[in-house]
């Protein structure tokens, strides 16, 4: 069951995504960036709380995901350092998905080599 | 002089010989329709990075292009250059060793026309004897350059266009017997209609197309129906269309007699190329193999060869610009 | 008579439609199988000891292992040109933007070009996404509670 949630969250998130690549020029980049900012919008307003609970990875995985990530360590940082944890809060609490993407972007660049499209 | 007709188009005095011809082909080129003077096993061209490949593509080509015309490097005066890579170095790095006058062109996919154009009346004008024109583009360095890196995940939009990975090499010879000659050039303003979108090159550069022909037939006092041939460098399946309409518009049909190099060069629905082929080397590989072979075959009589440009970059992408576009067309026959 | 005034109207007639419902479809169904997989990965960690929370952070960091490893055997752009956005949505596309870039300017070297490239695509996510949660943590420290 968990996985069948997982599934029509994400693949609906996912939707969202086509239907603005579809329907305006917006840039992948763009996309990308407006839906980590929207996953910290959601996180601040408790939307998203109950949606990561409910549909697990279909939540979390999509990049309004990681906004949910920063926004939820913000929170918590800023309960527990005050000022201070406004500016550590997001950072540690995503850290180990952007150490992850650094160290195996590194890793896989420096193994492999670009392929031709056909 | 007499030499400059009309508005735009320059005569020549003298028709000028193409003596030699060759293109080079990518894999994915060498399994489309066209055949070439030789297709590369894979996109390397056994180098180590696409920008050196595309320069040996470039130089491969020139080599072919002068072995048929039984030219060599000594003889040859003066060398028409152009890529689309940053500063053009494909055209430089491909030339680098040869002793030969260099001119290095910036004209997006029109390179070929304009370099053909210039190499021409060189000749004519009686500054040199032998002269040559090469362009080259290469899918993998494009890609980098105008869009994304080759292995990131993107969606191609239906009007894109895949650059085509070829060169293409002609060279001009004065008084060389049993050629396909050019007897007109019309070098091309820039038109911008003000299309900014970059994945729909071919709607950008049709007006500019539409431009440079109207000229070149009120200049000469021709018509669609004097040709054999009428072709457009890499205007694409939308360009295309767009260009018929626009003459339509005019009362002009080009019905027949016009096809695109960028539509003839894949197989669009196998080959899953969106709108079709375009880059410098989409028009010279087709014009430097399969066209000119038809001429001289007797296929073609007289055909215009138009080669488009979008003059964009990636910056002027970014900051909102349109897109500026030129098309410069040669008029090539074959008496036999 | 077609001028620039009407030229954009005049070419988008002629410009062929995104076959939008099929690639709806392609999104959800590539999408939503990324998250599956995700989902899979997700309670492998749990089943192995972590906590909600650390199974989490594993999870995001597998995502991205399988993400950059999909890239650099050269198949996750040919998953994406039928997936869309349901394989640029979730954080193995963000992986992507970063292999593929770091992958294709390996050619100017490993420190100007693999590494100050690898963040051309992806860096406005990490520049957006760190910048508003510091201002949202600065809100919730002067007006929160």
């Amino acid at each position: 069951m968990e996985y069948l949630k997982a599934f029509l969250v994400g693949g609906l998130l996912c939707v969202v995504g086509q239907v603005v690549i579809d329907r305006t020029k917006l840039t992948p980049a763009r996309i990308l960036v407006a839906y980590v900012i929207a996953g910290i919008v959601l996180g601040a307003l408790g939307v998203y709380e109950p949606l990561v609970k409910w549909a697990g990875a279909g939540a979390s995985v999509p990049l309004t995901g990681f906004g949910y990530t920063l926004a939820k360590g913000v929170r918590r940082a800023v309960e527990e350092k005050g000022l201070l944890g406004a500016f550590t809060g997001g950072l540690t609490a995503a850290a180990g998905g952007i150490a992850a993407s650094i160290l195996f972007g590194y890793f896989f660049a420096l193994v492999c080599k670009p392929h031709e499209k056909s | 002089m007499g030499k400059r007709i009309g508005n735009q188009t320059l005569a020549m005095t003298t028709p000028v010989p193409v003596a030699g011809f060759a293109a080079v082909a990518g894999k994915k080129e060498g399994q489309g329709p066209l055949t070439f003077d030789y297709v590369a096993p894979d996109a390397t061209f056994g180098e180590k990075t696409w920008e050196k490949a595309e320069s040996k593509m470039q130089r491969d080509a020139l080599d072919r292009a002068m072995a048929k015309a039984g030219v060599s490097e000594k003889e040859l005066e003066l060398l028409c250059a152009g890529d689309l890579i940053n500063q053009c170095i494909a055209s430089a790095f491909g030339t680098r060793g040869r002793e030969v006058s260099f001119l290095g062109l910036y004209g997006a996919c029109s390179t070929m026309a304009e370099g053909l154009g210039l190499a021409a009346c060189m000749i004519d004008g009686g500054f040199a004897s032998c002269t040559a024109a090469v362009t080259s583009s290469h899918f993998c360095s494009a890609e980098r350059q105008y869009r994304f890196p080759l292995e990131y995940g993107g969606q191609r939009t239906p009007t894109a266009q895949w650059t085509v990975t070829g060169a293409g090499a002609a060279v001009l010879k004065a008084n060389f017997p049993h050629a396909p000659c050019i007897t007109h050039v019309t070098f091309g303003q820039i038109v911008d209609f003000g299309i900014r979108d970059a994945n729909n090159m071919g709607a950008a550069m049709a007006p500019a197309a539409h431009q440079t022909l109207t000229a070149l037939f009120a200049d000469t006092g021709t018509e669609p129906a004097d040709y054999d041939l009428i072709l457009t460098g890499d205007l694409a399946a939308v360009g295309k269309n767009i260009l018929i309409d626009l003459f339509a518009s005019d009362g002009v049909t080009l019905a027949g007699r016009y096809d695109d190099c960028g539509c003839m060069i894949f197989d669009g629905a196998a080959q899953d190329t969106h709108a079709g082929g375009s880059g410098c080397g989409c028009g010279a590989s087709v014009l430097c193999c399969h066209v000119l072979n038809g001429m001289r075959q007797g296929q073609w009589k007289r055909v215009i060869f138009a080669g488009t440009g979008a003059l964009m970059s990636p910056v002027s992408s970014q900051q909102g610009e349109s897109i500026p576009s030129v098309c410069h067309a040669v008029v090539l026959e074959y008496t036999g | 008579m077609i001028d620039k005034k009407n030229y954009q109207a005049f070419a988008d007639a002629h410009a062929p439609k995104s076959k939008i419902w099929k690639n709806l479809l392609f999104a959800f169904l590539i999408g939503g199988a990324i998250c599956t997989v995700g989902q899979g990965v997700l309670s492998f960690w749990k089943s192995a000891g972590l906590d909600t929370e650390a199974a989490g952070s594993a999870t995001s960091a597998s995502m991205v292992f399988l993400g950059a490893l999909f890239t650099g055997l050269g198949l996750y752009d040919r998953l994406a040109k039928y997936g869309g956005a349901g394989t640029l949505v979730p954080i193995t596309g963000f992986a992507n933007a970063i292999v593929s870039a770091a992958l294709e300017f390996k050619s100017e070297g490993y420190v100007l070009g693999m590494s100050a490239k690898m963040f051309t695509i992806a860096g406005p996510v990490l520049v957006f996404g760190i910048s508003f949660s510091v201002v949202y943590g600065l809100i919730l420290r002067l007006f929160g509670g």
